[in-house]
């Protein structure tokens, strides 16, 4: 008995000390939809990563896993991760949420943060960047800078997000220019280098001067380098891709709010939350304005950007209008975040049909 | 150029990558293989042409670069199958998965490295002719060279002896081996053949088509390849217009949502893969048809009986 009795002893002596080793680095994963070298969206999160790395230095130990089909194989994955003594997993996908919840569930004592998705629990903090915050400085550049007045907007899938930066954009393109259109393409994908390719080439050869892109490749902006017509990037800097042609480009920057959440999760002040962020925490930036772009237009821009963070300007200030003309927000009221993360219809001045409307 | 003649080119450029990887895999399906790995050839091209045509500068050995390094990771294959006899269908899936991760390891320091497009043929006076100027004579070595390219394959399957043993040997490769064809060899070259042509078809992609490197940018269109060759019955004219049919729904989908057509694009992103079911059931259901143009023995694993 008592040789067991010091057996047990010895081991939960050990126990502790593995607890308190573990206990010493905190192990951090991330689990990637696309390729670390996609150049946009994942690339930004892994640049994230590697500030939390650089931040917290031995205290921490992270780890990604790339290219994560959503599904069955994302909640293997995040399993995967939260079993291997992971204490908080970072999922960035929308397509990530349920298997982050379901897996949360099993292990309450991890902490999960899923990117974009509307599932909280006791230990799921949900949080995304206002990218319209962006669309609307580059409507606003876009407007000043089209001689043709027909703007290119090659967009993913028709979800709210999506619909959303069309918006914001078009109003904002409209106030500096009543005359410019917009024409939206839909590629039905968020990365297909050929296809948003074949996308610009098609705005291009009707007439668009300006190209937005709601998809993660470069490949827009280089076809309208090629084409000597003008385009704004998507979640990372493309100039390097387009130095003529890249007005400029929405940046995501994740680095504060994985950095913030890091050590919230080492001093044990880590709580569920649901965190919207924009300009004004930088969670999104504007990359360096095209030295081509009048002066007048880049202080308006930045003007803009100040606006928006000091909450003087909202993206959707009303009167907005509708594609049928019906004032949707009234003049006074700008819309509230229930209204933004449902938003299915166009406002004037974006040409076609929403798709399944 | 007006809007005609900017849509006919720009789906000769969606075309071309597909043709070229569907008639290499062509005829690698008619020797009695069938190498699903024509995705992960084609992105392994794609790499190696852009990094051979950016530290060399020169485009031409880019394309020679890209079709020879799909060729070289397509004999991987061959030897896999062919020589240890391991399942055809498993080991074309690896092959895929592999290309894209060795792509996208040599890849890594080519990300946003800026290359100039393939030089286009440009005839002082012709090529501005309305219209036939730019369709006929504006376009990349690549996009002449895959019309040659289908005439060979053509010319060399129905009109010379070898094509003929090389479809014999996927007819039936145990009466070939009988009578005394090197079964294996054959079955070599048309693997590294597929390959080869693969290669190009990436090649295309990344010094013509988006003149770039960035990882997975074939998206897909290895698995389009596949789907045509089977959309074409195993012929290469059909390829060819099944390639232009593809290419043209894509582009057409593109420009139809810019004029504001309602035809939901979903529907029209499905269009080939759907055209590819309806013929595999229509040659399915006439075993006649079948006999006619399906490679008999394919994906089937040759045991020469010593």
């Amino acid at each position: 008995m008592k040789r067991a009795g010091l057996l047990l002893a010895a081991a939960a002596a050990l126990g502790l000390a593995a607890g308190a080793q573990a206990a010493d680095k905190l192990k951090v994963g991330f689990v990637y939809v696309g390729p670390i070298g996609d150049h946009g969206w994942t690339y930004r999160h892994d640049v994230g990563r590697l500030a939390v790395e650089k931040t917290f230095g031995d205290k921490v130990e992270t780890t990604y896993v790339e290219s994560v089909s959503e599904g069955a194989d994302a909640e293997r994955v995040i399993r995967q991760l939260a079993s291997s003594g992971h204490g908080l997993i970072f999922t960035t996908s929308f397509g990530f949420m349920n298997p982050t919840v379901k897996v949360a569930k099993k292990f309450p004592k991890v902490k999960f943060e899923h990117c974009s998705g509307y599932k909280r629990g006791p230990n799921v903090a949900t949080y995304l960047a206002r990218f319209y915050e962006g669309r609307t400085i580059s409507g606003l550049i876009a407007g000043k800078m089209t001689k043709s007045n027909v703007i290119g907007y090659i967009a993913s899938f028709p979800i709210p997000e999506v619909v959303r930066g069309i918006n914001a954009f078009t109003l904002a393109l409209r106030e500096v220019n009543s005359k410019a259109e917009v024409k939206v393409v839909w590629v039905n994908t968020w990365y297909d280098p050929g296809k948003e390719g074949d996308a610009a080439k098609a705005l291009i050869d009707q007439g668009a001067d300006v190209i937005l892109q709601h998809t993660d490749s470069p490949a827009p902006a280089q076809i309208a380098q090629k084409r000597g017509v003008w385009a704004i990037g998507q979640a990372s800097d493309m100039a390097k891709f387009a130095p003529k042609a890249h007005l400029t480009a929405i940046i995501d920057d994740w680095n504060n709010y994985y950095v913030a959440r890091t050590k919230a999760a080492l001093d044990g002040t880590w709580k569920s939350q649901d965190v919207w962020e924009g300009l004004k925490t930088g969670m999104i930036a504007m990359a360096p304005y095209n030295a081509a772009i009048p002066k007048e237009v880049v202080a308006l821009a930045k003007q803009a950007e100040a606006d928006i963070k000091s909450g003087k300007r909202h993206p959707f200030q009303g009167p907005v209008r509708n594609q049928a003309g019906k004032v949707v927000i009234p003049k006074g009221k700008a819309a509230d975040d229930k209204m933004l993360l449902s938003m299915n219809w166009y406002v004037e001045g974006v040409q076609g049909k929403l798709p399944g409307k | 150029m007006d809007t005609a003649a900017a849509v006919l080119v720009s789906m000769m450029a969606a075309a071309t990558p597909l043709l070229y990887a569907a008639l290499g895999e062509l005829v690698t399906e008619k020797s009695g293989v069938l190498n699903l790995g024509v995705e992960g050839m084609m992105v392994t091209g794609a790499v190696t042409a852009f990094a051979t045509a950016t530290l060399t500068g020169s485009s031409v050995l880019g394309v020679v670069a890209g079709a020879g390094a799909a060729m070289a990771i397509s004999l991987i294959f061959a030897v896999l199958t062919l020589s240890l006899v391991a399942n055809q269908v498993a080991t074309g899936l690896a092959l895929t998965i592999f290309g894209v991760g060795l792509s996208a390891l040599i890849g890594q320091g080519y990300v946003g490295t800026p290359l100039d497009a393939l030089p286009k043929l440009d005839i002082p006076g012709i090529s501005d002719i309305v219209f036939i100027g730019p369709v006929l004579f504006g376009h990349d070595f690549l996009i002449y060279f895959s019309f040659v390219m289908v005439g060979v394959v053509a010319w060399f399957l129905y009109r010379t002896r070898a094509g003929l043993v090389l479809r014999a040997v996927g007819e039936s490769h145990d009466a070939a081996h009988a009578i005394g064809y090197p079964v294996i060899a054959i079955r070599y070259l048309a693997v590294a053949f597929g390959g080869a042509m693969a290669g190009l078809g990436g090649a295309y992609l990344s010094l013509a088509y988006t003149p770039m490197w960035i990882e997975n940018m074939t998206a897909g269109r290895g698995w389009i390849a596949l789907a045509l060759v089977v959309f074409a019955t195993w012929r290469p004219g059909r390829v060819l217009l099944g390639a232009y049919l593809f290419g043209g729904v894509t582009i057409l989908q593109l420009h139809g949502q810019g004029f504001g057509l309602g035809v939901a694009s979903q529907i029209l992103s499905m269009l080939p893969y759907l055209a590819t079911i309806l013929v595999l059931v229509l040659i399915s259901s006439d075993r006649a048809l079948i006999r006619l143009n399906a490679p008999a023995d394919i994906g089937k694993i040759f045991r020469p009986a010593s």
